[in-house]
């Protein structure tokens, strides 16, 4: 167990050793400055911060001795890339040779060979994300903090520096916690997700778990497009449907809801009216509005689709009851 | 720029040009005309022990004024830039205040305070530490300090400039690391505001290669600097020549480190 954490608005949770942990929320929900309470730049009012059982709460960023990975890099722009590695060594007083060794292994870690004599004005925004990575990775921390290190990067630029960071990851061990407001990015690289809404955490678990079994409404709305159906007395707008209890909230990602145009003999379904089609390639996004005026979105693969499907068509979304849950 | 613009320019453009250009241009054919046509008082400036002892003596005090000013000012403009809400104000009325009181004046004001007579060595007499009074002005200790501090808010906003372009993760980066606070400073604070640092250096020297009266009132003519020298020579003794060639040479000086300073903040803008 790396430590537990009391503070926000009572928040606790325990950090495993070697996780890849993700803190996610809108900005302004508190997930930025749980990452400052960790790292020790804001004290927190109340609560407790431990490491391996060692209170912490106190303790000065630089005692610490975290990794931190920022936004903007925060390189040093009067070094090159091997100075700005070196440069965390030297203050923990490492030999010469020693520093030497460790930062061409960093360099050749972060795939920089070659690089490492340039400024970081001379380098491009995933090559300075690397150096920024190299350096606090390079004295070993016991912890690394990212915040939203990827926001400044291209959408392409931003999956491969995923891909890195997942590697690199499983080669150091690592605890690594990362700060972000993208879901994708979260549910992909983590090994556990915290979601925060309004200085609270809602729900930490698996991205699996988040996504397909949200804690709440908030989550469930966050993590990406869902359809919300009221059920009362085990019924949908009139038609009885299975679900895990009669009144409530049910909730389905779109991905899990099928078109039919004759009303299926299986399953749950519900009649709606086709408002819209999004031709995506590979996927359509289909409107529907149901007679109760509820709005549904529905993924489906284009190659399924009926010909002549045009919108104003009276349809059937259905789904395997095992895929709906209650909010 | 399009001729709009420099119509509007116009004024000013003629104003500059009637009240420096135009003498400027008379200045130099002086120094080639008086008393002969010719490179003699060139050759003269750049020869005469005199003229190169006060050279020489310019150059130590101005390189020695800028070192001071700019130190001062960097610790000012640290706290200005980077300290509490009441230090701030505190700074900034040091730094605006000055601005309000003309060079003479304060010139004055050493003078009260530094003479033999004046308010220090009356107090350092009466208390017992001298006996006789301590020579502060009069002499190039007075020349220095008269000057830096006249110099040193100039010296604050190149430097406030760049102290706030340095960005706060890299700090916070740094603490996170572990790094002692006096590391930080002269290895990550200084270096980011290299930029700063020298175009307050090169402000400075320029402006005080052309002091004039700070040196000529607290230097009391012991320790006469460039710009004394060429009034004595226009003024007080007929050599036009000579005091228009050294004008040159100034003027030349101070272009060539106008134009170093302007390469070097468009460096910093990259």
């Amino acid at each position: 167990m790396f430590g537990q954490f009391t503070a926000l608005a009572d928040i606790t949770l325990t950090i495993a050793r070697g996780e890849f942990l993700t803190l996610l929320g809108p900005s302004g929900s508190g997930k930025t400055t749980f990452l400052n309470v960790l790292s020790g730049f804001e004290p927190p009012t109340s609560g407790r911060l431990t490491l391996d059982g060692r209170d912490m709460t106190a303790m000065p960023p630089e005692a610490r001795g975290f990794g931190m990975v920022f936004q903007g890099y925060a390189l040093f722009p009067h070094m090159s890339v091997e100075d700005n590695i070196a440069f965390p060594l030297k203050v923990q007083g490492r030999s010469a040779t020693e520093v030497k060794r460790r930062v061409a292994e960093m360099v050749e870690m972060v795939g920089l060979g070659g690089h490492g004599h340039k400024r970081p004005a001379g380098l491009s925004g995933g090559q300075q994300q690397r150096v920024a990575l190299a350096r606090a990775l390079a004295y070993e921390p016991p912890v690394l903090l990212l915040d939203e290190p990827f926001s400044a990067l291209d959408k392409n630029l931003r999956g491969q520096m995923q891909d890195e960071m997942r590697r690199i990851h499983r080669d150091t061990g690592t605890t690594f916690v990362f700060v972000t407001h993208d879901q994708e990015e979260a549910l992909a690289l983590s090994s556990r997700v915290a979601i925060f809404e309004r200085g609270r955490l809602q729900q930490l678990a698996a991205p699996r778990e988040v996504y397909e079994r949200p804690a709440n409404r908030f989550v469930a709305e966050f993590l990406g497009d869902i359809n919300i159906l009221p059920v009362s007395g085990g019924r949908i707008e009139g038609r009885a449907v299975q679900t895990d209890a009669p009144e409530g909230d049910l909730a389905i990602r779109p991905e899990y809801m099928a078109l039919s145009l004759a009303e299926p003999t299986e399953g749950n379904a519900i009649a709606a009216t086709l408002q819209d089609l999004t031709y995506l390639g590979a996927e359509t996004r289909l409107s529907l509005q149901t007679p109760g005026g509820v709005a549904l979105v529905l993924h489906q693969p284009t190659a399924s689709l009926p010909e002549g499907l045009a919108p104003g068509a009276a349809v059937w979304a259905t789904w395997d009851p095992a895929r709906g849950f209650l909010l | 720029m399009t001729s709009r613009h420099i119509l509007l320019l116009g004024p000013l453009l003629l104003l500059l040009g009637a009240a420096y250009l135009v003498p400027f241009l008379g200045v130099m054919q002086w120094s080639v005309t008086l008393p002969e046509p010719g490179l003699g008082q060139y050759r003269t400036a750049l020869t005469d022990p005199l003229v190169l002892g006060v050279v020489w003596r310019t150059l130590r005090i101005c390189a020695l004024v800028t070192v001071l000013s700019v130190a001062a000012a960097y610790v000012m403009t640290l706290v200005w830039v980077r300290g509490g809400p009441v230090a701030r104000l505190v700074v900034e009325l040091c730094i605006l205040i000055p601005f309000w009181i003309s060079v003479l004046t304060r010139a004055f004001g050493w003078l009260a305070l530094l003479s033999n007579k004046g308010l220090v060595n009356g107090w350092l007499q009466t208390i017992g530490i001298i006996s006789e009074p301590l020579t502060l002005v009069r002499n190039e200790f007075g020349v220095v300090l008269g000057m830096v501090h006249f110099l040193i808010p100039f010296a604050v906003f190149p430097l406030a400039s760049s102290m706030r372009a340095v960005d706060e993760r890299v700090l916070m980066a740094t603490r996170g690391m572990g790094a002692s606070r006096a590391r930080i400073f002269w290895q990550v604070f200084v270096p980011m505001t290299k930029s700063g640092i020298l175009g307050a250096v090169l402000l400075v020297f320029v402006f005080a290669l052309g002091f004039f009266v700070t040196p000529a009132i607290l230097g009391g003519g012991r320790s006469v600097m460039v710009a004394e020298l060429i009034y004595l020579r226009i003024f007080q003794s007929p050599d036009w020549g000579l005091g228009a060639a050294i004008s040159v040479i100034l003027m030349i000086a101070v272009g060539a480190l106008l134009a170093l300073m302007l390469r070097q903040t468009k460096g910093a803008a990259r």
